[in-house]
């Protein structure tokens, strides 16, 4: 898993809410069997009209917002546990998506693969928002060891992230490593089980 | 109940207050494991324990002709990986064609695979349906499905508890599916966030195990990891004698275990919230999120936010409308929500003797191969075709639309599965949940109903 540790970029505002795992990515782009590719669909509904044009006001398709982080509305990642909507993210670019509420599952699938759900309060989320409407080219940072957000202006938000996946997010490592380093104890359990 | 059954995993405490938890059984299929099992391949390792995964193809099939090779390539190809990595790291697979084969949250509780007391995981949200039988029961993502073929562990954060109780006798037309989307427009889509729900109170006692399993089914719509329901005898009536329960004293021995799983008296939960059946009456969504569902006699509210407008306009309903009368093209019964034997049963019973609507297209879909085959031995199948509906293979099929089982573009489906997401069942089809009886009567009328009138 590629390393994070800290991130300055513009970023892609997306104010809606509720965002499922079906809009990020539709299921019919689900059927690939490498991790690969998938950011060529994500948003796909939303991005492009069912003859594949792009359609205008979607931001996506809107030259003046790029960048390595995705703010989006209230519980983002919802439904479906496709972890396919995470590597799509990965795949178009995204290293860091902020929100004032991530779905569970997503939000895992997300530390699993590199990026980081930076969970906002919904004030702080209105502020990025306006932001970027004043000024598409606002310069975000993440800090991912001081767990800080800041948009530039010295308005710093300090996150809170698991500890655990913090690390992993540092070091690049993953949770397999771990579970591989501890295999005897995993028997150890299941002989106790079993007893 | 639920930290009785977590306290029984842990393996180990790690710094930072995460829990290294042992994994008791292990659901795969073709769409969210390819990658997982080539993680494996890159690191030169077996599956751990492949005696506690099974796997099934359910996502991607076709529900026409299954004794026929896939026409699409890429659903065929994802099959194929999937036999070619059960075979490679020695997994059982019910595949196609299979006499066990079904979707995968069907098949589980069928086989006996799925049992109270256990922590059960697949890569797949409504893995939540398992929790019916008194189990920590959990979808997750492929990284997650690596990390279990890996090392039969996950490493979690313990999750809230809530307790959502509902009281009384359910009214006349209201059935399992009717409650958990009244409690899915109560809780809002992500209320339960957080979350692991324990379902309790008569209401939800007096429900079948399929019925148990619809509630718990929907539990992630609310944004909960899970739900669950204290095992009882329904849960060991329907468990004893499946393929995979002990027999004899080993059974009695099972459901003595079992018995001493269920809250004590006190217990104690981060959240706890009280519902009555006086309240819930046969539902119906009207939006593009399982949250957004009201009961038959209300109408459309106006929550005056850019994303609920966003979502009326896809479904082209105005607020204020009433759903009721509002004309359909297709109803698809099926899904891992409802498409058990007891559901097709119900299905049979309000259609016989009637015809669908001729503007209609309605299909049924068993969950599994048992479904079908018991549907075909009690003369079901014939019900479904004398009155004009479609009798399927089994498959999630229509639900997600990943086969060729599509609503067109700007359609409105009723349908008996669990989301009503933008496009969920295909580019810009429009979806309305409700419960298998619902969707049976917008059948014969061509238009969305009060079953009631039917039934009073």
């Amino acid at each position: 898993m590629e390393k994070f540790t800290q991130l300055t970029s513009t970023a892609v505002p997306l104010l809606i809410e509720d965002i499922d795992t079906d809009q990020i990515i539709p299921s019919r782009y689900l059927k690939g069997i490498s991790k690969e590719g998938f950011g060529d669909h994500l948003f796909r509904d939303w991005r492009y009209d069912n003859s594949g044009n792009p359609i205008s006001d979607f931001v996506f398709n809107n030259a003046m917002y790029t960048g390595k982080i995705l703010i989006a509305g209230r519980n983002f990642g919802c439904g479906s546990s496709r972890e396919h909507a995470a590597w799509a993210l990965a795949d178009y670019g995204f290293r860091v998506v902020i929100s004032s509420f991530f779905a569970d599952i997503f939000k895992g699938n997300a530390m699993n693969n590199g990026i980081v759900p930076i969970t906002v309060s919904e004030e702080y989320l209105h502020q990025l928002f306006t932001s970027i409407e004043q000024d598409a080219k606002s310069v975000f940072t993440i800090d991912l060891e001081k767990q800080e957000l800041s948009n530039g202006e010295g308005n710093i938000f300090l996150f809170e992230i698991d500890a655990y996946k913090k690390d992993c997010l540092i070091n690049g490592y993953d949770d397999i490593d771990y579970l591989l380093s501890m295999r005897k104890e995993i028997e150890l359990f299941e002989r106790k089980k079993a007893s | 109940m639920f930290d009785k059954i977590w306290d029984a995993h842990v393996v180990k405490e790690i710094p930072g207050g995460r829990q290294v938890i042992y994994i008791d059984e292990h659901f795969i299929h073709e769409v969210t494991s390819p990658q997982a099992f080539t993680g494996l391949r890159q690191r030169g390792i077996p599956v751990f324990r492949p005696n506690k995964t099974h796997a099934t193809a359910d996502h991607n099939v076709p529900t026409k002709n299954q004794h026929l090779p896939i026409k699409e390539e890429l659903s065929r190809k994802q099959v194929d990986t999937l036999t070619v990595n059960c075979n490679d790291f020695n997994v059982e697979l019910y595949g196609l064609g299979h006499e066990r084969q079904g979707i995968v949250h069907v098949i589980g509780p069928e086989l006996g695979i799925t049992q109270p007391g256990k922590t059960i995981v697949c890569g797949d949200s409504h893995t939540s349906t398992h929790g019916a039988f008194g189990n920590i029961a959990f979808g997750i993502g492929t990284s997650q499905v690596e990390q279990v073929l890996s090392a039969q562990c996950l490493i979690l954060d313990r999750p809230k508890l809530m307790r959502i109780t509902v009281d009384g006798t359910l009214q006349s037309g209201v059935t399992a599916k009717d409650i958990v989307l009244y409690l899915n427009a109560e809780m809002t889509v992500g209320g339960c966030t957080g979350y692991f729900i324990e379902y309790a109170g008569d209401a939800i006692s007096s429900l079948s195990m399929e019925g148990r399993m619809t509630v718990c089914n929907m539990s992630i719509e609310m944004g909960a990891r899970g739900g669950m329901i204290a095992p009882d005898q329904k849960t060991y009536d329907y468990l004893e004698g499946r393929p995979f329960v002990s027999t004899g004293e080993a059974f009695d021995n099972l459901v003595s275990e079992w018995k001493k799983i269920a809250s004590d008296p006190g217990a104690s939960f981060d959240k706890e919230v009280r519902f009555s059946t006086e309240d819930i009456t046969p539902m119906i969504t009207y939006g593009t999120n399982p949250g957004m569902g009201i009961g038959i006699d209300e109408v459309i509210p106006d929550l005056s936010s850019d994303s609920f407008y966003k979502s009326l306009k896809y479904m082209d309903y105005n607020s204020g409308d009433k759903m009721e009368g509002k004309v359909i093209q297709h109803v698809f019964i099926g899904s891992c929500t409802n498409s058990r034997i007891e559901d097709l049963r119900s299905v049979a019973s309000f259609i016989k003797g009637k015809q669908k609507a001729s503007s209609v297209k309605a299909m049924i879909v068993p969950g599994s191969k048992q479904v079908q085959k018991q549907a075909k031995e009690e003369g079901l199948d014939d019900i479904f075709r004398s009155a004009g509906f479609e009798f399927r293979e089994p498959g999630c099929s229509a639900c997600l639309g990943m086969n060729e089982d599509k609503i067109p573009a700007g359609e409105y489906c009723i349908s008996t599965s669990n989301r009503n997401f933008e496009g969920r069942q295909g580019q810009g089809a429009r979806t309305i949940l409700a419960s298998p009886l619902m969707a049976a009567a917008a059948a014969i009328e061509g238009k969305i109903v009060d079953v009631r009138k039917y039934i009073n």
